[in-house]
């Protein structure tokens, strides 16, 4: 089942090997295509544009942008609900962002590894089939209960001004019986905003860091779905 | 008094007519929300139902709520639920003092047990066994908690009822804390704002007496009929806040011209209240109208959240430490921009001194 594949033989970690399922790859880049489009949208929603000068019959603004806003949310939650569905019925490296094995010691081993590599107090690379441990942690932190939290804020900010009967309001309006503030679920909703970019900087920069560094392919696993290995070496940190 | 006095004979003793008590029956059904068979239900319910008292207490407050509620823009409106309060209990507004006025309390929980109407302005402090507000000689918290066994509901007017409002402002030395947190037995009305509209708190106060229930409340406790819009869902300025069309600054054009508020702090769209359809001193004007953003006055902790002239407010980030969340925000994606560049950096610079022991190695084993 979901297990790290301790007991998996060397030939898994050679040549090629099909990863990311074509729902995990489109939904990867449409997560990434909206995620930018709320950001930046969410930002001006924040910030607005400078004034628009004329009669404001003329001028649509902030009304296309937050049109857009909740456009490209919407995308995005129902893009996350299909990407957990798919992590119940896809392959084993599609789990990884629902339900990564805390529960195994042989995913802190390795873990520990990639800390040790990432803080240059190693040289030695592991080969990963998946994502490695690491990564898949900041994916289960992130896309997984940070995305949850920003749909459900969002969501909960949208219900005010969709009305008290609206869907919104049935589904997320509890949002405000743990803080009642709507000012503070707006302020909240705008950090985890803030925390996504600097996650998606992050992210950028370790894959490419991955491509360049790593003993296996990074970017373009995301493509076409391949995990090519670039050496016929042993899995084990060498 | 006889026990069943109805509230009709208390507005003819006070020399309201007929006319006018059907007048304020209309206008209060109006105000409600209800149509307009109501007002003859109304009149119905007042004529003929024994007079629900209503005590009005005070705990850490300024008052303002009552100072708004004596302005009730509809001077006749104020008038009769006037007549119908000030009878039982209000310190600022009863003609009795002292061990008299503490009396009528006494009294009325003897006369009306669990049924009168138990409103309170402001919120009692819990801290050094709620020394901070003393009335007749006992804290405040111990009254309220008195009075509030043998009510039938309780009205929180006010920001200060509802959710503590300015003395309960960090560092909340007092522990001033709202009322539906010391009393958890009793149905709660919440009325927030700094003060509530004068005509929102006669109409809920009607709603009370007259249908003999609570009106209908939002998740937080709030009349739907008053809190279920935000300012900004009804603003007359909301077209320029879609156009995309801002002030600035206080003194530029925008101002000027009536744009929208929102850059400059106005915190309508965040705030549920009726100011902008009902407006204050009986439509004369609101914030927004005279040209200055919401302060956001009705809602919860609008108190501690930085500028009331900022758009993006303040967050508690640790603790007692508190920041602009775009600060913060901005901060967060910077210190992860220049993480990577450090990290790429110290990639390139453990390749390099990699490759060196590594041909060190090769070197002396060769």
């Amino acid at each position: 089942m979901a297990s790290s594949g301790v007991a998996a033989s060397n030939d898994e970690y050679t040549g090629s090997l099909y990863v990311f399922e074509a729902p995990v790859r489109v939904w990867h880049w449409v997560h990434a295509l909206t995620l930018t489009v709320l950001a930046i949208t969410g930002y001006f929603i924040a910030n607005p544009l400078p004034s628009q000068t004329g009669e404001a019959s003329d001028s649509f603004l902030m009304g296309n942008i937050r049109l857009v806003h909740f456009s490209a949310a919407m995308v995005f939650a129902v893009g996350l609900v299909l990407r957990l569905y798919w992590a119940i019925v896809g392959n084993r490296y599609a789990r990884g962002m629902l339900t990564p094995p805390f529960w195994e010691r042989v995913y802190w081993r390795r873990m520990w590894h990639e800390i040790k590599m990432y803080l240059f107090l190693t040289r030695k690379v592991a080969k990963y089939r998946g994502h490695n441990p690491l990564a898949m942690m900041f994916m289960w932190l992130f896309n997984l209960w940070l995305a949850i939290f920003m749909i459900c804020t969002g969501f909960a900010l949208y219900s005010q001004g969709a009305g008290a009967d609206s869907w919104a309001d049935t589904l997320f309006g509890w949002v405000f019986l743990i803080e009642p503030s709507s000012q503070a679920v707006r302020m909240w909703h705008y950090v985890g905003m803030w925390v996504m970019v600097a996650f998606a900087i992050v992210h950028i920069y370790m894959v490419i860091r991955a491509d360049v560094m790593s003993r296996q392919n990074g970017i373009s696993a995301m493509i076409d779905g391949y995990r090519r290995f670039k050496d016929d070496g042993p899995r084990s940190p060498q | 008094m006889p026990a069943k006095e109805t509230f009709y004979d208390v507005m003819r003793k006070h020399g309201i007519t007929r006319r006018s008590f059907l007048k304020f029956c209309s206008l209060t059904a109006a105000g409600l929300g209800l149509g307009p068979e109501f007002a003859g239900k109304l009149a119905h319910a007042l004529e003929n139902k024994p007079r629900t008292p209503v005590i009005w207490l005070h705990g850490l407050e300024c008052t303002c709520c009552s100072e708004s509620f004596i302005r009730s823009g509809n001077p006749l409106a104020g008038d009769v639920i006037l007549s119908m309060i000030s009878l039982d209990y209000s310190d600022t507004l009863m003609a009795a003092a002292g061990y008299q006025a503490e009396e009528l309390l006494e009294q009325t929980i003897e006369k009306y047990d669990g049924e009168y109407i138990l409103a309170c302005e402001g919120n009692p402090p819990l801290n050094e066994d709620g020394m901070y507000c003393i009335q007749g000689g006992k804290p405040y918290v111990e009254k309220l908690r008195h009075m509030a066994d043998h009510c039938k509901a309780i009205i929180a007017w006010g920001s200060c009822a509802s959710w503590g409002c300015v003395q309960a402002a960090k560092p909340n030395p007092t522990q001033a804390t709202p009322i539906h947190k010391v009393i958890l037995d009793k149905p709660i009305v919440k009325v927030p704002g700094c003060p509530p509209i004068a005509e929102v708190m006669t109409g809920v106060i009607t709603y009370m007496v007259a249908f003999d229930r609570l009106p209908p409340l939002d998740r937080q406790g709030r009349p739907k009929m008053f809190y279920g819009q935000r300012l900004h869902d009804k603003c007359y300025r909301r077209p320029h806040f879609d156009a995309g069309q801002f002030v600035e600054a206080f003194d530029d054009e925008g101002a000027r011209k009536g744009y929208c508020l929102y850059k400059v702090g106005c915190k309508g769209p965040t705030t549920y209240n009726a100011c902008s359809t009902i407006e204050w001193n009986g439509g004369l004007s609101w914030p927004v109208k005279s040209g200055h953003g919401c302060l956001g006055c009705a809602e919860d902790n609008f108190w501690d959240k930085g500028s009331f002239y900022s758009a993006v407010t303040n967050l508690k980030v640790a603790g007692n430490v508190e920041a602009n969340a775009e600060k913060v925000g901005g901060t967060l994606a910077a210190a992860a921009a220049i993480g990577v560049a450090a990290h790429a950096a110290g990639t390139v610079i453990s390749k390099a001194t990699g490759k060196r022991s590594k041909q060190a190695e090769e070197v002396n084993n060769g």
